[in-house]
C-alpha cells in the first residue's frame, strides 16, 4: 500500500469509530460543542501519530510479553504533553474536557491501531496511518457535534446562526442524543456501504 | 464537598450513571453484551476492580502524588495501578477460588482497557471526593455499569432474531437502545445532583 491509499483508507473506509465501534467513549461525551470536539480530536491525532511512530521505531526491541505495557506508557506520556499543554495555555478548555482528556490513554483507537499497525509497518508508513485514523475520528466527533450543538444552542463554534427566535432542544445537550446521533450515523453508513457489522 | 456518602452511592448508580451520562466504558459494553451470563460475569468484574481501584487510587494520589508534588504524574501512575491490580486479582482469584476463574477470568484482562475505571479515578480527583466518598462513588459506579450492560444485554436478545431495517443490526440498534435507557434515566436526574 503506498502512503496515499494508507490514508484515505484509514480516514472514510475504516473509519475507527464507524466501522469498528472503537473509542466511542469520548465521541460521545464531548461532542456537546463543537469547539470541544476540535481540541479533542487534535488531542487525539498529535497522540496517535506520535505513539504510533515511537512504537513502531521501537518494535523490534520490545520483547512480546510486555509489550502492550510499553505501549500504554509511550501513550500515556503524550497524553500528559496535551493535558499540560491544555492547561497552561487553554485552562477553560482543560476544564470543560475534564477527565477525557487524560481517557484518550484508555480510547481504543490508540492501542488498536498500535496493535494492529504500528507493530508491524515502518515508521513513516505508521504516521501515515495514525494522522488518518485520528483524521477520520475528528471528522465523525465534527459531524456528531455539528448536529448537537445546531439544534441544542442553535449556534455553530458558538456563533449563533438562527438568531433569538431559536428554542434550545435541551435533549440535545443531554446525554441521549449523543446515543441517537451516532447511531443513526452508522445505521447510514452501514446502509450506505451494504456492510454487516459485526461488533 | 459535604455530600453524604450514601447519597454519592445512589447518585453514581442512577442519576449519574457512568455509563449512561458520562459515556464511559463504552467499548466492552458494546462488544461483551450478547449474553446475559457474560455480561454479568464482566459487569461484576468490573464493580469489584472499581470499589478496590478507587480507595488505591485515593491513598496513592492524595498521600504519595500530591506530598511529592507529582500530580502531573497521575494519568501514568494510575494505569499502572489498576494495570497491576487486575493481573494481581487474576493470580489470587485464579489460586483460591478456580470457579470464580472461569466465570470471571477472561474478562479481567479486557477491564485494563475498561475507561470506566480510569474515569472514576479520574473523576475522584476532579470533584475532590474523601475517601469514603471515593469508595462509595467507585461502587455504585460499578454497580451502575452492571445495571446498564445487564439490561442491554436483556435487549438485545430480545432484538436479536426480529426484523430489522438494513445496516441497523449490531452496533446502530444497541446505540438506539442505549440511548432510549438514557432517556429513562434521566427521569431520576431531578432528584439528587452530585456534580
Amino acid at each position: 500500500m503506498n502512503k496515499k491509499q494508507i490514508f484515505f483508507e484509514g480516514v472514510f473506509r475504516d473509519n475507527s469509530i464507524c466501522r469498528q465501534v472503537l473509542g466511542i467513549c469520548s465521541a460521545l461525551a464531548v461532542t456537546n460543542l463543537m469547539i470541544n470536539s476540535l481540541v479533542m480530536g487534535l488531542g487525539v491525532i498529535w497522540t496517535l501519530c506520535l505513539s504510533n511512530l515511537t512504537i513502531s521505531l521501537i518494535r523490534s526491541y520490545t520483547p512480546k510479553r510486555v509489550r502492550m505495557m510499553v505501549q500504554t506508557l509511550i501513550i500515556a506520556s503524550y497524553v500528559i504533553m496535551v493535558d499540560i499543554f491544555l492547561k497552561a495555555f487553554y485552562p477553560e478548555m482543560s476544564r470543560a474536557l475534564g477527565p477525557y482528556v487524560g481517557l484518550i490513554i484508555t480510547n481504543c483507537i490508540i492501542m488498536g491501531r498500535a496493535e494492529a499497525f504500528a507493530q508491524k509497518n515502518s515508521p513513516i508508513d505508521s504516521v501515515v496511518d495514525g494522522l488518518a485514523a485520528g483524521v477520520g475520528y475528528t471528522l465523525v466527533l465534527l459531524i456528531i457535534s455539528f448536529v448537537r450543538e445546531l439544534f441544542g444552542f442553535g449556534s455553530i463554534f458558538g456563533i449563533s446562526v438562527f438568531g433569538d427566535w431559536w428554542v434550545s432542544w435541551s435533549i440535545m445537550v443531554m446525554a441521549p442524543s449523543a446515543f441517537f446521533v451516532l447511531a443513526l450515523l452508522i445505521w447510514g453508513l452501514n446502509y450506505r456501504y451494504r456492510l454487516d457489522d459485526k461488533a | 464537598m459535604e455530600i453524604n456518602s450514601y447519597v454519592i452511592f445512589f447518585a453514581a448508580i442512577f442519576t449519574s450513571n457512568i455509563l449512561l451520562t458520562n459515556f464511559l466504558g463504552m467499548c466492552s459494553y458494546l462488544s461483551v453484551s450478547r449474553e446475559l451470563e457474560s455480561s454479568f460475569g464482566l459487569g461484576m468484574a468490573v464493580f469489584f476492580v472499581l470499589t478496590v481501584t478507587s480507595a488505591l487510587n485515593y491513598i496513592i494520589y492524595h498521600y504519595i502524588l500530591v506530598p511529592l508534588d507529582l500530580v502531573y504524574l497521575q494519568y501514568i501512575v494510575f494505569i499502572i495501578v489498576i494495570a497491576a491490580f487486575v493481573q494481581l486479582a487474576e493470580m489470587v482469584i485464579e489460586r483460591f477460588s478456580p470457579l470464580l476463574y472461569y466465570s470471571l477470568g477472561i474478562f479481567l484482562p479486557l477491564i485494563t482497557v475498561n475507561c470506566a475505571i480510569l474515569g472514576v479515578s479520574l473523576f475522584l480527583v476532579i470533584r475532590q471526593y474523601s475517601f469514603i466518598q471515593s469508595v462509595a462513588y467507585g461502587a455504585g459506579s460499578g454497580i451502575g455499569w452492571l445495571f446498564a450492560i445487564m439490561m442491554l444485554a436483556g435487549i438485545r436478545n430480545r432484538v436479536k432474531d426480529k426484523y430489522l431495517p438494513k445496516g441497523m443490526a449490531g452496533a446502530a440498534i444497541s446505540l438506539l437502545a442505549t440511548g432510549i435507557m438514557a432517556l429513562a434515566f434521566i427521569g431520576f436526574s431531578g432528584v439528587v445532583i452530585i456534580q
